[in-house]
């Protein structure tokens, strides 16, 4: 018998590149792919920075990892949360964020990204079991 | 209750580490369970065997390894955080052909599946951070 | 049950309050530790903010953080209750989760 799922949700409020919490995170939560869990992601505050499209490092020397969160689909982590209110705080809108998708039981191509208002999100995290945050 | 403790900020210069030393030691007179301590980004570097600290300061790590031995804790040093920062223990410095180690014997050095598996076993996971 | 947050930075150098203060739903819990403690006191330019939420959230600061910083109780906004690092294990166990606003 296995155990029980729990819901595991990790939430991205800091801007990637000018720390290390973004990329490190996302170490977490790729691993975390290998334990049957119920993974999402939250993109919030400045963590919608980590998203962007278009990221280039080839001048900065910085690693990019952004093509990273595209592999998360491949890893049945399709729950990728984006607050309406961080995005339109910022002056960006949907556009400015990665194509990011996840192919269902039938193969067909669906969207992993979901915008979500500040109080839907509150909502969210209250359902969880875990929460870890940067 | 269980519960397991994430820290990811260094010694002295958050305190971070502090605040979870400080919890931890509350829970486990409380008669709670640490399930696990995971040490994560600079958090690792709270695993140094090499800091001298002032006398007349506390000494983190030192301090760890004391409550870690009285409760026998699962201090657990992420190995891709700790290695991108330069913290090995023995076993590992000799795999990589580094001539030194630095990871205090209290702690553990081991893979980030143990953090996820830490959440999933205790009732809580609580994340002491910047 | 309802959740447990917490925040550590100061909230006129971080927004990690405010992101807390506007995320957090009625009934929950707040919890200021660290630097963060410093929002409780009276007459800043976020008690107004802190005493909305006080009316629909429970919002705690730990003492100790606070005493180390030069306060006590009594500089607090009235409402926001104290607790020892015994009372913040007690928070983390009665409540179903804990975020801590990073």
């Amino acid at each position: 018998m296995s155990e029980s799922i729990k819901k595991f949700m990790f939430v991205n409020t800091k801007a990637p590149y000018g720390t290390v919490y973004a990329l490190e995170s996302l170490e977490v939560v790729l691993i975390s792919a290998a334990f049957d869990q119920d993974v999402s992601l939250v993109f919030c505050d400045d963590g919608v920075f980590q998203i962007s499209n278009n990221q280039n490092t080839e001048a900065s020397g910085m690693k990019n990892f952004s093509n990273a969160y595209k592999a998360l689909g491949d890893y049945d982590i399709n729950k990728l949360y984006v607050e309406k209110e961080s995005l339109e705080e910022r002056g960006l809108t949907l556009d400015n964020i990665m194509d990011l998708t996840y192919e269902d039981e039938d193969w067909a191509e669906k969207p992993s990204i979901k915008l979500v208002t500040r109080a839907e999100l509150a909502d969210l995290m209250d359902e969880q079991d875990v929460v870890i945050s940067s | 209750m269980k519960f397991t403790l994430l820290i990811n900020e260094g010694p002295y210069q958050h305190q971070a580490s502090d605040t979870a030393y400080q919890f931890a030691k509350a829970a486990l007179e409380k008669g709670h369970e640490i399930y696990r301590v995971f040490f994560y980004n600079d958090g690792v570097n709270n695993a140094t065997r090499l800091a001298i600290p002032p006398q007349d300061d506390r000494n983190i790590t030192e301090n760890w390894a004391a409550l870690g031995k009285e409760h026998e804790l699962d201090m657990v040093v992420c190995i891709a955080a700790a290695q991108r920062r330069g913290m090995l223990d023995a076993d590992e410095a000799g795999r990589q052909g580094k001539d030194a180690d630095n990871i205090h014997p209290a702690f553990r050095i081991s893979g980030l599946g143990q953090l996820v598996e830490g959440g999933i076993q205790a009732d809580r996971l609580l994340t002491f951070g910047d | 049950m309802a959740m447990l947050h917490t925040v550590n930075k100061s909230p006129f150098e971080r927004n990690s309050l405010n992101s807390c203060l506007t995320k957090s739903k009625e009934g929950s819990s707040i919890l200021l530790i660290e630097d963060a403690v410093v929002g409780a006191l009276k007459g800043t330019k976020v008690a107004d903010d802190l005493t909305a939420a006080i009316a629909n959230k429970n919002v705690y600061v730990l003492g100790s953080d606070l005493n180390t910083r030069g306060f006590t109780e009594a500089d607090i906004l009235d409402g926001i209750k104290t607790v020892d690092y015994a009372g913040f294990v007690d928070l983390v166990a009665e409540h179903s989760n804990v975020q801590s606003w990073l």
